[in-house]
């Protein structure tokens, strides 16, 4: 074979756009098979949708609506009430990937790369050939507009295939985007009907009109008139930046001194603390960034990692709460015991963060199989690669035994339990682009652990008085059975007459009952649940089963009090 | 109204107690001793092993309502049968209790224990409650007449147990109102039926002059009670030849000779303390060269339990020695390995030159 010149392979070597690695690598974005990508370009433009609204602190309504087109083929359609976007940057923001507003701040945002929804309409011009439409209005007197959008993949750049005004009367303002491509659409633990009813359930205050391609219609009415508290965007924290990053800081600031840098860009790092890091560091704190070498950066970065600095602020991130999340597990599903709890915020790699766990336990749950687990990152469900997720691993990891469950050893207990488990933080740590699982930092997994074990404790003292109740019902039982025997055997014995064996069970009950005191008992009773809501993104196959004669009742009742949830047909 | 049994007079006592404090609305119960080894001290003097204070009361609460509700119906059972004249197996009994309801034993064990504890309770043996074990006595061969009584006629039965060629005449389960006639000068005891067989076979017991008795493995009541009968009787001594191992050195004939922890309330019936242990010693292992198989851990384990809590064993300086002795051997001898030297070297070496040598014995 003839050998071939370092110049001629050079000339195989050529840069490549992102666009281009991730058309090849779809997989990373969760595009893999057309039953996730359904679910997952509903969730990246949900996702975006609800931030622009939230951000614009208007109370979200997000229309989303499927259509099938073939058998292989689907429209999404998802429209928001959201500000709109101001028409130049509507195509960078949907065909251009990573270009985002989340990236180079820290907030507890949904989005975070830029690359969600852009890579949406990748999926769908790479499977149909078909350019995405984006319909967008930013106020009463303003126009609408409607773009034709394609990606060009070479060049990672905005192909405007066609650009229009239109008129969009019924909108005050928002944005509406529609996509065509290959799906697969199922129901089950992985569906788009599930993920939507558990991002109803964690953001109480959105309310979002669901049409499915079977043309029926569930709504999830908002439970609250609250938004959540505005995610404040913080600097990065000292401790959170690695050198390469620090490096383009320095580069990229404004400050003219290294003191008035460190006090500038990052968070809790007063005077005081930027002279104790310059001299950790052996560098001028009048040292103009821009003249720092790559060895003074890393001292830098050495200094602070030996200077201590008080931990970020935490109010920048705001939790579910436990009654919201507790309500949101009794909606889901009809148990016997719930509770939830929320854990002070905590840190890693200079992130804050909190972990928010719950549990439900009992009643219609099957007690021999795996508990079912709901993670959440950022009020985000998680829908796929349970197995990788940070979550998991807390959760193989608690001992559960010694809390009432079975567990062989660092696996998923088993019993009728349901565990939810939220993380919320300024930066979700996610071990791939298409945002399915956490990764595994110490800090996040003892947190985790630690908010477990609180829920693990109060549903161990449930599971014992249930277990206490149990007994002393079985005892009550052996009581009421084995009276007449010793009755009737003293009355052999003695030849006593009827009405004396009367009087010895008579004396019998009082002996033994006296001191027993009142039976509790533990029932389901649980208001707030909702099954119309559990059936959504049940598989199909349980629609065909017979529903148990008590869950109809409930049912009934349900539509007799005209409930909130609408499932019109 | 006719005399009352003493058991059931003691049954009726019991029951009465019991009603007393129902009447008055206080907690009934029940007391019988504790029936272990750590219950029963070895009594030097009559060479038995009886029970110590030890006791065991089952008041009457949620949890033991059952197990007392099944001790009174079989306590009842009991009377009946005493006061019939009848009897009933251990086995029969269970099924009696299938007609109780919820009452009903699932298992026989259960049964059995419940008996056992109304045994224990009464100070009696099974038979005087009126049940019987299915077990067999053990099997007898030799100079010796068995006078029994006909079931129909009630006329005597005389037994020669010389008349049973290359059988055996089988100990019935209930010994007590059998009579002896004998001109024997031993009883011999013998742990296998495959040793027995031989014995009988090359009629031992008219070279020697004895009874053979084939124990069949641990000595059931009504063998120990033959065996005890038998020498009390006669005034005939009692040599035991086992395995040499420690099931056949503390179950068998510690058992035989001073009885069990189990049902040590009535030991001193069933026991022959009388009873002088020829073989196979450890020492025997080793005069006699005879072929071993090596101790499993469950057999050391079996002889050192024996050593600290069997107080029989703790008496005796000679078998702690012996134990001692086999532990180090880390090897057990069979009956059998005797045929090592020849298939009748047992009948034509080995038993002559044991009895003959009373030094080789243990206690």
């Amino acid at each position: 074979m003839a050998k071939k010149s370092a110049e001629e392979l050079a000339k195989k070597h050529r840069e490549i756009s992102i666009a281009e690695f991730f058309e090849k690598n779809r997989h990373l974005l969760g595009f893999d098979n057309p039953r996730r990508a359904l679910m997952t370009a509903v969730k990246e433009a949900v996702d975006n949708a609800l931030d622009a609204c939230e951000e614009a602190r208007i109370m979200p309504e997000v229309n989303v609506e499927l259509i099938q087109l073939s058998e292989t083929r689907f429209r999404m359609i998802v429209e928001d009430n959201g500000p709109g976007i101001i028409k130049a940057q509507v195509p960078k923001i949907f065909a251009k990937l990573l270009y985002g507003s989340k990236f180079h701040k820290l907030s507890a945002t949904r989005g975070q790369q830029g690359i969600g929804i852009s890579a949406a309409v990748l999926y769908g011009q790479l499977t149909t050939g078909k350019p995405a439409t984006i319909l967008s209005k930013t106020g009463k007197e303003k126009p609408a507009y409607q773009i034709k959008l394609k990606i060009d993949t070479q060049t990672n750049s905005p192909d405007i295939i066609s650009d229009e005004e239109v008129s969009w009367e019924e909108k005050e303002h928002g944005t509406r985007i529609e996509i065509d491509f290959e799906g697969t659409y199922n129901k089950g633990r992985q569906s788009v009907d599930e993920y939507l009813k558990e991002t109803a359930i964690v953001n109480p205050h959105v309310t979002i009109i669901y049409t499915n391609p079977e043309a029926s219609q569930i709504i999830f009415p908002r439970a609250t008139e609250e938004m959540p508290p505005e995610p404040t965007e913080i600097k990065p924290h000292p401790y959170g930046v690695e050198l390469g990053r620090l490096m383009k800081m320095l580069q990229l600031t404004a400050a003219k001194t290294l003191q008035q840098f460190l006090t500038d860009e990052f968070v809790r790092v007063g005077s005081g603390t930027a002279k104790q890091i310059c001299e950790n560091s052996a560098l001028l704190p009048k040292t103009s960034p821009k003249k720092i070498s790559r060895e003074m950066a890393e001292n830098l970065y050495n200094g602070i990692q030996k200077t201590k600095i008080i931990a970020p602020p935490t109010d920048c991130i705001s939790p579910i709460g436990e009654e919201a999340l507790e309500k949101g597990l009794r909606k889901e599903i009809n148990a016997e015991f719930y509770c939830a709890t929320t854990r002070p915020p905590s840190v890693y790699r200079g992130n804050p963060f909190i972990i928010e766990a719950g549990l439900a336990y009992g009643g219609d749950q099957p007690g021999d199989k795996s508990i079912r687990i709901m993670r959440f990152a950022n009020r985000v469900p998680l829908l796929y690669q349970q197995g990788a997720c940070a979550i998991t691993n807390a959760i193989q990891t608690t001992s559960w035994r010694s809390y009432g469950l079975q567990q062989s050893k660092s696996s998923l207990p088993i019993g009728p339990c349901s565990v939810v488990v939220h993380m919320t933080s300024v930066w979700v740590p996610f071990t791939s682009e298409s945002k399915e699982a956490l990764a595994h930092y110490n800090e996040i997994v003892k947190e985790i652990k630690l908010a477990l074990q609180e829920c693990g404790r109060k549903l161990a003292s449930f599971v014992n008085k249930k277990r206490k109740i149990k007994e002393e019902g079985k005892k009550r039982g052996y009581i009421e059975k084995y009276i007449p025997h010793v009755a009737d055997a003293l009355k052999e014995l003695l030849g006593l007459e009827e009405i004396k064996a009367k009087e010895i069970e008579d004396n019998l009950v009082e002996i033994l009952e006296h001191t027993r005191g009142e039976l509790e008992e533990i029932k389901v009773d649980n208001p707030d649940y909702d099954p119309e809501l559990a059936n959504i993104g049940k598989e199909n196959k349980e629609d065909d089963e017979e529903e148990p004669e008590e869950k109809k009742v409930k049912k009934e009742k349900k539509e007799e009090k005209e409930d909130k949830q609408t499932t019109l047909s | 109204m006719e005399t009352e049994k003493p058991v059931v007079k003691k049954i009726r006592e019991v029951a009465q107690r019991i009603y007393n404090k129902i009447r008055l609305i206080e907690q009934p119960q029940m007391e019988m001793p504790i029936r272990a080894l750590s219950n029963v001290s070895y009594n030097d003097k009559d060479g038995y092993f009886e029970l110590m204070g030890k006791k065991k009361v089952r008041t009457l609460t949620a949890s033991t309502i059952k197990t007392f509700a099944q001790t009174l119906r079989m306590m009842n059972l009991s009377k009946e049968i005493i006061e019939k004249d009848d009897m009933a197996t251990k086995r029969e009994a269970y099924y009696v209790s299938k007609n109780w309801g919820d009452a009903r034993f699932k298992e026989q064990p259960e049964s059995d224990t419940v008996m056992d504890d109304i045994e224990a309770m009464m100070q009696v043996n099974r038979e005087q409650i009126g049940f019987i074990p299915e077990e067999k006595g053990g099997d007898v061969a030799g100079k010796l007449v068995v006078i029994d009584k006909d079931a129909d006629t009630g006329k005597e039965v005389r037994i020669d147990c010389t008349k049973f060629g290359s059988g055996a005449y089988s100990v019935p389960s209930s010994v007590e109102d059998l009579k002896f006639e004998t001109e024997a000068k031993f009883i011999l005891a013998i742990e296998t039926a495959g040793m027995f067989q031989r014995l009988v076979k090359h009629n031992y017991w008219k070279k020697s002059n004895c009874i053979l008795i084939s124990l069949g493995g641990v000595p059931t009541r009504a063998c120990r009670r033959f065996i005890r009968k038998l020498s009390d009787d006669n005034k005939l001594p009692v040599y035991v030849f086992t395995d040499g191992d420690f099931y056949g050195y503390f179950n068998i004939y510690r058992t035989l000779k001073v009885g069990s922890g189990n049902a040590a309330h009535i030991n001193e019936y069933f026991c022959v303390p009388q009873a002088q242990f020829i073989g196979i010693t450890p020492q025997d292992i080793i005069d006699y060269k005879l072929p071993t198989h090596p101790l499993k851990d469950v057999d050391i384990k079996r002889a050192k339990d024996a050593l600290k809590n069997d107080p029989f064993v703790k008496h005796y300086k000679e078998w702690q020695k012996a134990a001692d002795q086999q532990i180090k051997m880390k090897a057990r001898a069979e009956q059998q390995a005797l045929a090592k030297w020849g298939l009748n070297f047992v009948i034509d070496k080995y038993l002559p030159d044991k009895m003959k040598n009373s030094k080789t014995w243990l206690p």
